[in-house]
């Protein structure tokens, strides 16, 4: 490689190690697929509940929330109750002490902003299902 | 000469290699807009930004390639609660949009399955039989049939070539190999009136259970 191409190529690729290396954008929206359950939460005085799906798809394979626990998937459309969960229904199947933490730890899940209605967030693309 | 371009650029292509890097910085809980800045949890919660940038990465989404995830084990996810619960796979690539003006698709069985089970797309997403389905892009931007994951969980739609990602040439010519070894199994079969449209390859447990909560 002659002198003269790589003195122009190092400055281009030096800022595309800075740019890769530091990161480009920085996001002020949700992380892509971060759910908000909120059907009653609100409404009895809890703040609404962050389901992070990018946590849960490291430990859990989709199968076993959509097909083995029964989520369907659209959001908004599971009612979930804490009645459920501490039955062992749901985000009790595993929050339940054993698999993870017990339901005892109210704020973990119940974490949203106030006033967030049910839905996914995150999706900048589209934002999943428009018609059902 | 001291300064060496050269091990500098095989650094920087090293630390890039093997998969495509992260397209930028994951928001940080407190400033992602669903999270109560002033909620209790928000210390104690892991952040995406601690956790996603030791995946594979990739562009879009959450910015992680899943598939390579997975396939080299840098996560295991549990494919069941309980381990009675059977983890059906299948291996079978199916072709869509054959003639459009765009690439064709390749729907992959199998990295659907190492995540999915069959009853969250058959039968009430897809039908399950090929060109079955009216399948449509318009759809799939109103996230109905693919749209229902991709776009809301799964790597988004603007990510065109992943789905449209065989020349159309290429994939008339496996189609057509396809249905010529299926004409032929079917011919063989014609005489214990096997219905043409069986698939020999799909696992003997159909799905039937559509998806429904074991515990309701
Ligand atoms: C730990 C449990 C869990 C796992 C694992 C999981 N999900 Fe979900 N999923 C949920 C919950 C909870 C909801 C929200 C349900 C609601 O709001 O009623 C949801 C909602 C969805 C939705 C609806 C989004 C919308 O636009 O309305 C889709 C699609 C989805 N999940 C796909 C997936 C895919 C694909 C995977 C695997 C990569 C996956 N999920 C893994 C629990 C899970
Ligand atoms: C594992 C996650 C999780 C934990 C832990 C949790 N909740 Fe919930 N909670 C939910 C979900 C999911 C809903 C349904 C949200 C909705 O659609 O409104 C819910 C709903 C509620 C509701 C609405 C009415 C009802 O009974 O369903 C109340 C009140 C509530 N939770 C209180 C609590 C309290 C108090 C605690 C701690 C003792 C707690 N939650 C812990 C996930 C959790
Ligand atoms: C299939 C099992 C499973 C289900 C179902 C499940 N979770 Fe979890 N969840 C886990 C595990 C495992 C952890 C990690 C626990 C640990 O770190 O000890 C976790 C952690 C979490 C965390 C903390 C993430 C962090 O940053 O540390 C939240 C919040 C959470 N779950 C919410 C929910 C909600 C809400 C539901 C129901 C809508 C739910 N989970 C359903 C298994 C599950
Ligand atoms: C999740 C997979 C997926 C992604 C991502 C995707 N498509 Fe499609 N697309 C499909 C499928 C499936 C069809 C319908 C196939 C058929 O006709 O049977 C289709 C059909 C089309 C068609 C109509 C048929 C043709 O070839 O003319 C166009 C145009 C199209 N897509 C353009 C796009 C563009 C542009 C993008 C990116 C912005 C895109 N698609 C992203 C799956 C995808
Ligand atoms: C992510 C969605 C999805 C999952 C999960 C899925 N399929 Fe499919 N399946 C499809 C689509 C899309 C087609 C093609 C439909 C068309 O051509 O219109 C298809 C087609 C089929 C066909 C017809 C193939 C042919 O050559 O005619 C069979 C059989 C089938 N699937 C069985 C299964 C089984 C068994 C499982 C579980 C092990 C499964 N599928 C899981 C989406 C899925
Ligand atoms: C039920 C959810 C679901 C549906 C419906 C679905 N997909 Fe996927 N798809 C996934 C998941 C999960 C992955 C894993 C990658 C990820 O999460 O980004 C994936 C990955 C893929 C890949 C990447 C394969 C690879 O090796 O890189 C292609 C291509 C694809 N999907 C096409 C389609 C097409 C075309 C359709 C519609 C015919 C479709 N998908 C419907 C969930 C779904």
């Amino acid at each position: 490689m002659s002198a003269i191409a790589s003195a122009r190529l190092m400055p281009a690729l030096l800022l595309l190690g800075v740019a890769l290396g530091t990161g480009v954008s920085t996001r002020s929206h949700a992380e892509y697929a971060d759910v908000v359950l909120n059907r009653n939460a609100e409404k009895e005085g809890m703040r609404p509940v962050v389901f992070p799906h990018w946590f849960h798809r490291i430990r859990f394979r989709c199968k076993v929330c959509h097909a083995e626990l029964g989520f369907k998937m659209r959001a908004g459309s599971n009612l979930v109750t804490m009645g459920d969960i501490i039955d062992g229904k749901f985000c009790g199947a595993c929050h339940n002490g054993e698999i993870a933490w017990a339901p005892e730890n109210c704020d973990l899940c119940h974490s949203g902003k106030p006033g967030l209605p049910p839905g996914i967030f995150g999706g900048h693309e589209t934002n999943g299902p428009g018609i059902w | 000469m001291p300064f060496r371009p050269t091990v500098l650029i095989a650094l920087l292509f090293a630390s890039m290699a093997p998969s495509t890097p992260h397209a930028g910085e994951w928001a940080k809980l407190a400033e992602d807009g669903v999270h109560d800045p002033k909620g209790p949890a928000i210390g104690l919660l892991q952040q995406p930004g601690d956790a996603l940038p030791n995946l594979p990465g990739d562009t879009a989404g959450n910015q992680v390639h899943w598939i390579k995830a997975l396939r080299t084990g840098v996560i295991q996810p549990r494919p069941n609660l309980d381990p009675a619960r059977e983890d059906r796979r299948l291996d079978k690539d199916i072709y869509l949009d054959l003639y459009g003006s765009m690439p064709s698709v390749r729907f992959p069985h199998l990295a659907h399955t190492e995540w999915l089970d069959c009853t969250n797309c058959h039968d009430h997403l897809f039908l399950p039989k090929r060109g079955a389905n009216n399948i449509s892009m318009f759809l799939i931007l109103q996230g109905q049939q693919c749209g229902v994951c991709h776009g809301a969980v799964a790597f988004p739609l603007t990510e065109c070539s992943r789905c449209h990602s065989v020349p159309n040439n290429q994939a008339q010519r496996i189609v057509a190999a396809i249905e010529a070894e299926e004409a032929k199994r079917s011919a063989a079969d014609g005489d214990k009136a096997a219905a043409p449209t069986t698939n020999s390859e799909s696992p003997s447990k159909t799905p039937t259970d559509g998806g429904k909560a074991k515990t309701k």
